[in-house]
């Protein structure tokens, strides 16, 4: 039994330690807005905030997380307001199947916090989650909005 | 039956307003929100159409939302004849059970070859306007009025002698009683005065795709429900001979390890994970049989075999080659070729099962309802009564979950051995990679002849390799003598995937040469090496005549002015006769596919002879009509993504029988940073046909970049994925 602090909420998460963190967040606390994509850190649909940085959480033991602050894409809006990512990327109609787009979404929060106005260079070099559908060029869109909202 | 497995319509509202303004936390819906099973409370106007007292609308279609947008424009074609206020618009998805019930009122369920809207844009749109009279007939039968005095906007009638109005939803009640009308009285709109069909509407989802709330097959839960992890012989072909169960059993969660078919071992446990973890533990042995033998190396030289081959299927003729080869001046040949590639959706395969003597039900992201309750039955052995499936929507489809359905009969014979507990299977990605439905591979042998003069008198394309028809639909490929059809799409004499040029005498013909690896519709289909063969061909004979590429191409277009409208569009946009931006090379290819007309012109740079940096893509697209340019556009761009990551990243190599890849690290896919601009020229041409948008732009984006690549570099690459050649994507 592990305490996982998840969204500003205490839960008592009855996993192995070297349960991934994804599966500890979909299977135990039943928050299944973070997707399992490839299990090897690859393609980014499981990213989360650890302590306000995106990680993905497929290849994060959940003990890593005892004493961590871990926001889920349920976590990000604030009640029904939603976040300034999630508005600009229902503005700009962004996904397709959106099966990658809650990972993305929090990549992309990530982001700004750290780099509220981030060049395309800036979005190249951090946004590498794989969207099969190929959102990229309103995600790219969306980004910029977003910056400016 | 548990409560909320058999939720009302009320319960269902009640549930999803509960969370609609909020996130949902735990959601136990059984099916995502935008997915409601079709036995509302409310009468039905129609089959298509449902509307409540308060004006809402629920429209009914049959086709499968992956992400293609295509319940978006269904809707829209049903909400532009029902003329209803398309802000109270919602879908639901009928069932498959529902639809054999109805005498298939519905349609077709199967949701591929670009189809969704091409083939029932007639039925949908009857199906608003039938509801559309019906609901106008209670109106003027309450006002005791003839109904020609009636006209309706935004769900509201009018009676326009006396401007009395009432909304759809105060008569809907009596509208269902009505006997329907005769469809074939009805004349619909001219696309012309389309006012919600034809605009760019945003797609349904946004809202719950962001904020984690849609519910995809993988998410599901369902009451007393146990995870199942699977692994299926890694040689197709082989069969499973046994695993050492007690080496797992004790392991944490593990509820049962079971055979599955002749093929395939599961582990069903408390948790996914749990199931996962010790099927990673199980010892399992294999009978891989004699396909162990096979690989990459093997394949290639019995295609490469075939490009000589005396016996080949003619799949589109003209004039006469032999002749025209045998007196050319010069002749110029060039071999290409294809590999086996994976859709690699985001959501792996997926199903959930629940099944007692008495009934079986299926929960599954499907491109085909129907195709998956077919699978149902088979698998349960019961009648189609006792027997649904309740679709829910794709993490992505590309053709893995249409014509394929082995995830659902994974579900179905494991949840028969636990009857009346539901049985939830994922598969890994390291499974879905393996255990795909792949491209086909196939080589090319391309010849083409000049005379003296330079001109043209000859092309003979030689296609070796595998048929997705003889694996998948052998009835078509008997019924043809033999041959598969599908494999010329593209250069096919006639209909939706005919050749965009006249050649003075030509040959396509295939020598069919078939492997163990199963193949599938991959998105694009056949389209997808046939463009790469002939319009990098193409660009070859242009640079052999000394021809500008576009020039050289119009001489043989004379009789495909859509072809070339599309191939002009793309060329005047990019100013391909202006010379390109310094450091800049331009490339371009057209074709028709899925009864749509698209080109692609690129910008490319390559730095080091390697470092491609794809720029500028203009893409056109003549699909007859655009019943959402928006959702066109992100079609276009996304195809994109999908054609380019195949052309530079992408191949499924088989090693001992079985496929090499097996996540992401070793079959990638395009990232933000290759993303190049995407610049869609949308232009419907009309007339009697429409056609499909989701597939056919992927099969120009690769030739396009291959022509530039040469352009640049003087080099000619012949065969996918570029990083074979040691070119890579930045």
């Amino acid at each position: 039994m592990i305490q996982l602090n998840i969204n500003g909420r205490s839960h008592q998460v009855d996993v192995e330690p070297n349960t991934p963190l994804l599966w500890a967040i979909r299977e135990q606390v039943g928050l299944t807005g973070t997707k399992y994509g490839c299990g090897v850190a690859q393609c980014g649909a499981c990213t989360v905030h650890m302590d306000g940085a995106a990680v993905r959480s497929c290849v994060i033991p959940a003990s890593a997380a005892v004493g961590k602050k871990i926001t889920t894409i349920e976590g990000l809006a604030k009640g029904s307001v939603l976040h300034k990512v999630q508005k600009a990327w229902v503005d700009h109609d962004v996904p397709q199947c959106g099966y990658c787009q809650t990972g993305m979404v929090m990549a992309v929060a990530a982001l700004l916090q750290d780099k509220p106005r981030p060049t395309d260079a800036d979005i190249d070099a951090t946004i590498t989650n794989i969207c099969r559908c190929g959102t990229f060029q309103q995600v790219r869109e969306a980004i910029h909005a977003a910056a400016k909202a | 039956m548990d409560q909320s497995l058999n939720l009302s319509r009320r319960e269902f509202l009640i549930s999803t307003a509960a969370v609609g303004g909020g996130l949902a936390l735990g959601l136990q819906l059984p099916f995502g929100v935008n997915a409601a099973i079709a036995a509302d409370v409310v009468p039905e106007v129609n089959a298509w159409v449902v509307i409540r007292p308060d004006d809402t609308v629920v429209i009914r279609v049959a086709r499968s939302e992956m992400g293609q947008g295509t319940i978006t424009g269904l809707a829209q074609l049903v909400a532009e004849e029902l003329e209803c206020d398309w802000s109270k618009v919602s879908t639901e998805y009928p069932t498959p059970g529902q639809n054999l019930k109805r005498n298939r009122v519905w349609g077709a369920f199967s949701t591929g070859g670009s189809r969704g809207i091409r083939t029932s844009h007639e039925y949908v749109r009857q199906g608003g306007a039938v509801a559309r009279m019906m609901l106008v007939q209670a109106a003027a039968n309450q006002w005791k009025v003839a109904a020609s005095e009636c006209s309706t906007a935004d769900s509201v009638i009018t009676h326009q002698p006396t401007g009395r109005t009432v909304t759809y939803g105060k008569v809907a009640n009596a509208a269902g009683k009505l006997p329907a009308p005769d469809v074939k009285g009805i004349k619909l709109k001219d696309p012309k005065d389309w006012k919600i069909a034809g605009k760019s509407m945003k797609r349904f989802g946004a809202a719950e795709k962001v904020t984690g709330r849609q519910v995809y097959g993988f998410d599901l839960k369902l009451p007393g429900m146990v995870n199942a992890a699977i692994m299926e012989c890694p040689v197709f072909g082989g069969k499973l001979k046994g695993f050492d169960a007690a080496k797992v059993s004790g392991m944490k969660g593990v509820k049962k390890v079971l055979r599955v078919g002749d093929t395939a071992v599961a582990v069903v446990a408390d948790t996914w994970w749990h199931a996962k973890t010790a099927l990673d533990a199980l010892p399992i042995d294999w009978d891989l049989g004699a396909n162990a033998k096979v690989s990459s190396a093997s394949i290639a030289a019995d295609l490469k075999a075939g490009l000589t081959a005396s016996q080949a299927f003619v799949g589109n003729k003209s004039g006469d080659i032999k002749t025209a080869l045998a007196g050319a001046a010069r002749t110029i040949d060039a071999e290409y070729a294809y590999p086996y590639q994976n859709h690699a959706c985001m959501e792996p395969m997926n199903a959930t099962a629940r099944y007692t003597p008495d009934k079986c039900e299926v929960w599954v992201p499907t491109q085909d309802g129907e195709a998956s309750f077919a699978a149902v039955l088979e698998a349960s052995g019961l009648p189609a009564d006792k027997c649904e499936v309740y679709k829910l929507d794709l993490g992505g489809g590309f053709g893995r979950r249409g014509a394929f359905q082995d995830y659902v009969t994974q579900a179905v014979r494991i949840a028969r051995e636990m009857p009346g507990t539901p049985v939830k299977l994922l598969w890994s990605r390291e499974e879905d990679m393996r255990q795909g439905r792949f491209h086909p591979v196939m080589q090319c042998r391309m010849t083409g002849s000049f005379d003296a003069n330079n001109n043209l008198t000859g092309l003979h394309m030689r296609l070796s390799g595998q048929s997705i028809l003889a694996s998948v639909r052998p009835a078509i490929v008997e019924k043809a003598g033999g041959k598969d059809p599908a494999t010329f799409q593209g250069v096919a004499e006639s209909g939706e995937h005919s050749l965009g040029y006249t050649f003075p005498n030509m040959l396509v013909d295939h020598a069919m040469r078939n492997t163990h690896v199963p193949p599938g519709f991959w998105r694009g289909v056949n389209i997808n090496q046939n463009a790469i063969f002939l319009e990098c061909f193409m660009d070859e004979l242009a640079h052999a005549a000394g021809e500008d590429p576009v020039a050289f191409r119009r001489r043989f277009m004379a009789k495909h002015p859509r072809n070339l409208a599309v191939l002009n569009a793309v060329a005047e946009r990019i100013g391909w006769d202006k010379p390109a931006p310094m450091g800049l090379h331009r490339g371009i290819a057209q074709m028709k596919a899925f009864d749509s007309f698209v080109a692609a012109a690129c910008e490319i740079s390559v730095e080091g002879g390697n470092k491609v940096k794809v720029h500028r893509i203009v893409a056109a697209t003549d699909s007859g009509y655009a019943v959402n340019p928006a959702q066109i556009e992100r079609q276009v761009a996304g195809s994109f993504v999908y054609g380019l990551s195949a052309l530079f990243m992408q191949e499924c190599t088989v090693k001992d029988g079985r496929i090499e890849q097996e996540n992401f690290h070793s079959y990638n896919s395009m990232r933000i940073a290759q993303m190049p601009r995407v610049e869609s020229i949308i232009m419907p041409g009309g007339g009697p046909i429409w056609g499909g948008v989701g597939e056919p732009t992927i099969c120009v984006a690769a030739p396009a970049v291959l022509n530039a690549f040469f352009k640049a570099t003087g080099k000619r690459i012949r065969s996918v994925p570029l990083k074979n050649h040691g070119i890579e994507m930045v």
